[in-house]
């Protein structure tokens, strides 16, 4: 079963082309990983998706049961409640000032604010209000138990140390309860400990019947977890498929090794 | 001692009326970074719209049950002002450079002065003080300090708005999503947070508070006319930045100060340089703290 298909998606900034027509499907109940030297257009591929950017022509479609669902006609607050899907940030973008908890209130905004006859009767304490936000509280408290972060619940989100703050990102991602969550760049900057506890989680969303899609960097992660591999390099993609397949393919060899990106792992070293 | 402390009631009250207008620039300027010139003149509506509902119940209610309606009815319709006032004149700039809305603004502040004073007239309108009296905290030398019903009247009022608008902010979804927009208004968007319904909230409620100073304005002086926003809003804009501009309790607080310098340069120099005063300190402060007494210092990423 598809969940999302993106179709002839081309992304221009003026003259800049980021995505040129790149076609794939992620399927449901899978991590589908797409990886690319720097630069190759990844996260402009995300921003599309996920509403940021409209794209310059193409489609993008999730699937929900038996409903169709454009994402690029969607307005940007919808994409959360009617196309729900969700994201992180390669660059953390927590709610900073606020508590952990609070974090995770936000991304319940819509059921709460629907409970609550639009604030009249929350601020009453009416209605399902309190029913409601119970609810939340729960959902809040299940995500913060994943990924461990129950004994900070009332701390500032930006007090919390890095590796912290990347799971509270997921974990805010998870309390909007998406069909589809895109991770850009998860496992950036996490020690090699905190690199393994990252996999359980994603894992565990996968089981838990979300699909993943995942831009990452970390061939360790990658090759570890993915079900399916899209392989982008100058905005074009150059192969589809599973890790196996893509590990040894020369096309993808050839654009991570013949380039002078000396950010990027070279996949020879991605073997685990 | 007395002279000193009936200065202090007078400060305090006035600071209050300050420290209302103040938090509606201080949540707007959080929300969407621009500061709105017009909220002085939703102050100023407010007062009219007070002055025309307690005229139209007087002799026909009880007067506080009229003071009530005043209040709440010039809170609904300035509300409807603000909504108004951002859909027509700020939503179809978002996006567009800095100044542009700063502009709009000014223009709008001018509209709202003129459309008053057209359809009300240029003249000052006064109520007659609608609960005399007061009690004696204490006397000394002839001197009494009187701290009249009005002021108590006032400071209780403003206590209970700012105490359910801090519920409101803190507690509520509601106020989750405008401090979530206040901080990163495309993530809030991205976990499902209508940024413009927000927005628009924000406005309606920074108007209802502006209204309901303006209600009190009128009922503390018993005079106002269609200029009396230009003074009120530059003060509160003031008390807003001095407090450190997208902080709600710097906003109170600033308010409250704005409200005793006031008071204390009136009766100890002259009432004539009571602004200036004003001014001086929020520069003198400004100086050494730029980001304000309780403002965030803002750290740019790189």
């Amino acid at each position: 079963m598809t969940i999302l298909t993106v179709a002839n998606l081309t992304m221009r900034f003026g003259g800049l082309t980021a995505v040129n027509d790149v076609s794939f499907t992620a399927r449901q109940g899978e991590i589908t990983a797409i990886i690319g030297p720097n630069g190759a257009g990844k996260t402009t591929l995300f921003n599309c998706i996920t509403g940021f950017y409209k794209p310059s022509s193409g489609s993008i479609t999730v699937v929900h049961g038996s409903k169709n669902l454009r994402l690029d006609k969607l307005p940007g607050h919808s994409i959360a409640r009617k196309g729900r899907v969700a994201r992180t940030f390669q660059n953390i973008r927590l709610f900073s000032g606020m508590s952990v908890l609070e974090n995770l209130l936000v991304a319940q905004h819509n059921r709460l604010q629907a409970s609550t006859g639009f604030g009249v009767l929350g601020i009453l304490g009416l209605g399902g209000y309190r029913a409601a936000e119970r609810h939340a509280i729960e959902l809040a408290t299940h995500w913060l138990a994943q990924t461990g972060l129950l004994e900070r619940a009332d701390d500032p989100a930006g007090a919390l140390p890095y590796g912290a703050q990347r799971r509270l990102e997921i974990a805010r991602a998870m309390c909007t309860e998406p069909l589809l969550l895109c991770l850009d760049e998860p496992a950036a900057g996490l020690n090699p400990r905190e690199s393994s506890a990252l996999n359980d989680l994603l894992l565990s969303i996968r089981a838990g019947g979300t699909s993943l899609l995942l831009i990452e960097h970390d061939m360790g992660v990658v090759m570890k977890i993915s079900d399916h591999i899209v392989v982008l390099d100058h905005g074009t993609k150059i192969a589809d498929g599973k890790p196996a397949d893509i590990r040894s393919n020369t096309v993808v060899i050839s654009a991570y090794l013949g380039e002078d990106d000396e950010d990027d792992a070279p996949l020879a070293g991605a073997t685990p | 001692m007395a002279y000193a402390l009936q200065q202090l009631v007078n400060g305090l009250t006035l600071g209050m009326i300050y420290g209302l207008i103040a938090v509606g620039y201080t949540m707007v300027y959080g929300i969407i970074g621009m500061i709105n010139f017009a909220h002085g003149d939703v102050f100023m509506i407010g007062a009219f719209i007070g002055i025309i509902v307690i005229t139209a119940l007087s002799g026909i209610t009880a007067v506080p049950l009229g003071l009530l309606a005043a209040l709440i009815i010039s809170a609904a319709l300035c509300g409807l002002y603000g909504f108004s006032i951002e859909r027509v004149a700020y939503r179809p700039l978002r996006g567009s450079f800095r100044l542009a809305p700063l502009i709009s603004a000014i223009g709008m502040s001018i509209l709202l002065e003129n459309y008053v004073q057209t359809s009300q007239g240029a003249l000052e309108r006064a109520i007659p003080n609608l609960i005399p009296g007061g009690i004696t905290l204490m006397r000394q030398d002839g001197f009494a300090v009187q701290l009249t019903w009005m002021q108590i009247a006032i400071m209780a009022v403003t206590l209970v708005v700012l105490a359910v608008f801090t519920y409101i902010v803190t507690k509520t979804p509601l106020g989750r999503a405008m401090r979530a927009v206040e901080q990163d208004a495309k993530m809030a968007a991205l976990l499902g947070i209508d940024t413009n319904r927000t927005i628009s909230t924000t406005f309606i409620i920074g108007s209802a508070l502006a209204a309901m100073a303006g209600v009190m304005f009128l009922l503390y002086y018993g005079v106002i006319d269609f200029y009396i926003g230009f003074n009120a809003g530059i003060k509160a804009f003031t008390a807003a930045v001095l407090g450190g501009i997208g902080s709600l309790p710097g906003a109170v607080l600033g308010g409250l100060l704005i409200g005793l310098i006031e008071a204390f340069w009136s009766g100890y120099a002259t009432v004539a340089y009571k602004d200036a005063a004003v001014y001086s300190i929020l520069a003198i402060v400004l100086m050494f703290m730029p980001s304000g007494l309780l403002g965030r210092h803002e750290v740019e990423k790189v």
